[in-house]
């Protein structure tokens, strides 16, 4: 495990010694990340909006106790979409989408002399394949996350009201109960990590895929597996530091 | 020239490359001759520096290479054209975008003379109009045509060939074969194939090494490797039914001019 931690840190050395020019860098990170965030836009919305339904749902069927009034609803889901599902679970639905796909590709072309070929040429692999990748992943991450965050409320506003829990009065001042602007702050932070963790663990493993295409599937899956596991850490640990 | 001397390579202890050593010529076309798993490929990654040899050195027209500075190597490394077994275009590009893209990344010209030199490649090799089409919707003589084009599109000194003609018919693999050979002639290039494929050897040959359980066994050219006194030569050589007729037809002129 320590053998394949140095690896990954050389592997991510290797990123910005003899990198390519910042004009081709800069014209494939902006490729990567209309791939990214075009790509990832529908899932992030469908399930951030449904978090937020559900989210507002289950704190209404738990909030028994008449004294406590209803927009505490909306202050909770506000946390709870704000501080913790907008980002994390954003990024463990990235994971499994964009984590994969760079995996995979990478693996493909690993194993199809792709990247060897990048390199006779004298071209710096890493950095013409991953860096842009892992630059658009810190580009978009924190869009989609603010997306998430707004589909999130929205969600829970439009369960809140159509099913009759809460009204839209309550759920708003709700929203706007003792508002710390830092917590969005924060949210952008964690994703930022988890892009960096995603993107490069799943560069990392679709690199040094070798073997054939039941390689690259393991890549793959190891790719999201490890990636997650690494937002999971980091989410406590960040939550711990920066709260 | 291309000069390779004791090279070694072990993985995980066994033995791939025994200490070879050898000379490449400019203008000839070598070969690396040798059965499946005889580290010829392995070798060839040595040279272009893909796999780093644990012994030995590689010079390139008296330019050490193998642990020399990275922006040394890196000169050296853009003189390099190499055709992938596989062929290894890229997926996501098309025809012409593999075949412009190293002078994209390599050299200053502009897109107009990017693209003639990409149109002069692509006929060289006999592909014009094929520019738009995608790798996955070509043959797999097409391809290793595309590979070739994109190889010698930044005018390389050096020409690197993995298995060129493995998994084409055999007309089509003549086809390349004469490629290779003509385009090493026509821009004095030195040029290094690997194959397995005795049809290659006859065709193109000029300087053949015969690689064996990682040792070089033998050297010589494509006249005199029939008359070769190497008994793991012969037995690679003549497993062909059609390479022991010939051999048989060679002894029995032989016979008849003898008096």
């Amino acid at each position: 495990m320590l053998q394949n931690f140095g690896k990954y840190l050389l592997f991510l050395k290797s990123l910005v010694t003899r990198g390519e020019p910042l004009k081709i860098i800069f014209k494939r990170t902006i490729d990567e990340a209309i791939l990214i965030g075009i790509n990832s836009i529908f899932i992030v919305a469908l399930v951030s909006t449904f978090i937020g339904a559900v989210s507002t749902v289950q704190v209404s069927y738990n909030m028994v106790n008449a004294l406590i009034p209803r927009s505490t609803i909306g202050f909770i889901v506000r946390e709870m979409v704000i501080l913790e599902l907008a980002p994390t679970i954003t990024s463990i639905v990235l994971a499994g989408k964009v984590g994969s796909s760079i995996a995979g590709g990478l693996g493909t072309m690993k194993i199809t002399e792709q990247v060897d070929a990048l390199e006779v040429m004298g071209i710096n692999s890493t950095s013409y394949l991953v860096l842009p990748k892992i630059l658009a992943a810190l580009l978009v991450f924190p869009m989609l996350v603010i997306i998430a965050m707004f589909l999130g409320l929205m969600g829970g506003y439009i369960a809140g009201t159509v099913t009759g829990q809460l009204t839209a009065q309550e759920y708003i001042s709700g929203l706007r109960i003792d508002f710390i602007p830092y917590n969005v702050v924060f949210a952008l932070i964690k994703s930022f990590i988890f892009a960096f963790l995603i993107s490069s663990i799943s560069s990392y493993k679709g690199y040094y895929t070798s073997g054939g295409a039941l390689e690259v599937g393991a890549a793959g899956t190891a790719a999201v597996t490890h990636s997650v596991i690494a937002v999971l850490i980091a989410d406590f640990v960040s939550a711990q530091m920066l709260l | 020239m291309i000069e390779i001397h004791n090279i070694h390579k072990s993985f995980n202890g066994k033995v791939v490359l025994d200490g070879i050593s050898g000379v490449f010529q400019t203008g000839k076309t070598n070969l690396l001759l040798g059965a499946s798993g005889t580290g010829k490929s392995v070798l060839l990654k040595c040279i272009v520096g893909l796999i780093k040899p644990d012994l030995g050195s590689v010079t390139f027209d008296g330019t050490y290479f193998t642990n020399n500075k990275l922006d040394i190597r890196q000169e050296i490394r853009r003189k390099i054209g190499m055709l992938f077994q596989g062929s290894a275009l890229f997926d996501s590009m098309n025809v012409e975008e593999n075949v412009e893209f190293p002078l994209m990344m390599l050299t200053d010209m502009s897109r107009q003379e990017r693209m003639d030199r990409v149109n002069f490649c692509l006929q060289r090799v006999g592909l014009e109009g094929t520019n738009k089409k995608m790798p996955a919707e070509l043959s797999g003589g097409m391809k290793k045509r595309v590979g070739i084009a994109r190889a010698i599109a930044p005018n390389c000194t050096y020409l690197f060939c993995d298995e060129p003609n493995s998994g084409l018919d055999p007309l089509t693999a003549l086809k390349i074969d004469r490629l290779i050979k003509e385009i090493t002639e026509e821009y004095n290039i030195t040029t290094i194939v690997v194959t397995h494929d005795m049809n290659s050897v006859i065709e193109i040959g000029d300087n053949i090494m015969f690689l064996y359980e990682g040792k070089k066994l033998w050297e010589g050219t494509s006249n005199n490797i029939l008359d070769s006194d190497v008994p793991e030569l012969n037995e690679f050589i003549f497993a062909n039914r059609l390479m022991r007729d010939a051999k048989k037809v060679e002894e029995e002129e032989e016979r008849q001019k003898t008096p």
